[in-house]
């Protein structure tokens, strides 16, 4: 037990340090791309073309592993982005603000993607792309705090200000996450209920591929932080002996 | 962990269950406003305005559905198993609607069992399956229909 705390608080040192992240993620990357490349292709010729068609819904329920995945990731990127700014705020970590900020315009990207591809599902199967029901209404806020903290963090001069304030935005539009969540249960809503979590709801040779493209999208979530991380390394770093070292 | 830390993330957990409880209330308080529909039992217990938009959800009666034979025009029931309520409409179905299926209907309450509607949508509920399953799974649950039904019978020929 002591030795696991002692590793675990090892590896939070680690990760804290924008060298040593620096350094080891540029091997994790090939690595992550390869995995993620196999995820994707192979679920995508598995979800598009050998899964069967739905008995209601025909050829158009293949736009669900990209919309599923597409708004799990929505969410797990903003809770995400609100444990970075606990320990941003709590720990004084400038790794977690920095994790904090590059999630955010991946997050934006995947919100609007689920956002994008449930019109289009909708107008097949609803007959409507959008109406102002509970779920889409709160994913659509998902979006605006997204933007919200985007907007509220390029605002301020000063870094750690911004940084701050844009952790606040994160931490209180955290709250939103589980409205989403439970919306079709809460509220009769013209989006259908829980399938993913539910058991049984969804075919096995759907959810399969389904279950492949989450785990894809999932890594390539992580990829696109990762690189906008480094990024954000190299902009606050710029002025240190290491990175110069590195680059040079 | 040391104080200033500590002290620090008790402030933000604090600040946290506040907003949560505030935020847990206000939806309490919203409650069914932030329903999409309206079911039929509220309607016909008149919860829902008369001659005010408004929208209506339910399941599509079996052998409820008659067409007009010259025009688009349509009447059929929904119901929440509780009660059903009658809609009307003269534009055309989406492609999911039929017997059995969940469907959202916006328009104007003539009167608590009647809804001239401007706009029907199909719902789909969370079941994804390929149509062979559901082949089957229907067939099963007619021969067990049947089966209950051949039982019946039997009884009834034992008394």
């Amino acid at each position: 037990m002591a030795n696991a705390s002692k590793s675990f608080g090892r590896w939070f040192h680690q990760l804290g340090s924008p060298k040593w992240f620096y350094q080891k993620s540029a091997k994790w990357l090939p690595w992550l791309w390869i995995a993620t490349a196999v995820l994707l292709a192979f679920g995508l010729y598995y979800s598009l073309f050998a899964s069967p068609v739905d008995y209601q819904q025909g050829n158009s329920v293949r736009i669900m592993y990209i919309h599923v995945p597409a708004a799990a990731l929505s969410m797990v990127g903003y809770l995400a982005m609100a444990i970075c700014a606990v320990i941003g705020m709590v720990w004084k970590m400038k790794m977690s603000f920095m994790a904090m900020r590059a999630i955010a315009p991946v997050g934006a990207l995947f919100t609007f993607i689920c956002l994008f591809t449930g019109s289009l599902w909708g107008i097949p199967t609803w007959g409507t792309w959008w109406e102002w029901d509970a779920r889409m209404t709160s994913e659509l806020v998902l979006l605006f705090l997204y933007l919200g903290f985007i907007a509220l963090h390029s605002s301020f001069n000063d870094r750690s200000k911004a940084d701050n304030a844009a952790a606040i935005l994160a931490l209180v539009g955290a709250i939103n996450i589980p409205i989403i969540y439970g919306s079709v249960k809460w509220w009769n809503t013209l989006h259908q209920a829980y399938s993913v979590t539910k058991k049984g709801a969804i075919a096995p040779e759907m959810q399969t591929p389904l279950f492949i493209m989450i785990a894809g999208f999932y890594l390539l979530f992580a990829i696109m932080v990762i690189i906008r991380l480094r990024l954000e390394i190299m902009n606050r770093e710029a002025k240190s002996k290491w990175l110069q070292e590195v680059i040079s | 962990m040391k104080a200033h830390r500590k002290k620090k993330l008790i402030t933000i957990l604090t600040a946290l269950v506040l907003l949560s409880s505030a935020v847990g209330l206000l939806l309490f308080a919203i409650g069914d406003y932030a329903d999409a529909f309206y079911e039929p039992t509220k309607v016909v217990n008149g919860e829902a305005p008369l001659n005010k938009t408004v929208r209506v959800g339910g399941l599509v009666v079996d052998g409820s559905v008659n067409r007009s034979s010259d025009s688009l025009y349509v009447e059929f029931d929904i119901t929440d198993n509780q009660e059903s309520i009658t809609i009307t409409f003269d534009k055309s179905l989406p492609d999911l609607f039929r017997e059995g299926q969940g469907i959202m209907a916006e328009g104007k309450l003539i009167d608590n069992k009647t809804l001239k509607a401007t706009k029907v949508l199909a719902k789909h509920d969370e079941q994804y399956m390929p149509p062979e399953i559901a082949d089957t799974l229907k067939k099963s649950h007619q021969d067990g229909v049947n089966k209950m039904k051949d039982q019946q019978s039997k009884e009834k020929g034992d008394y």
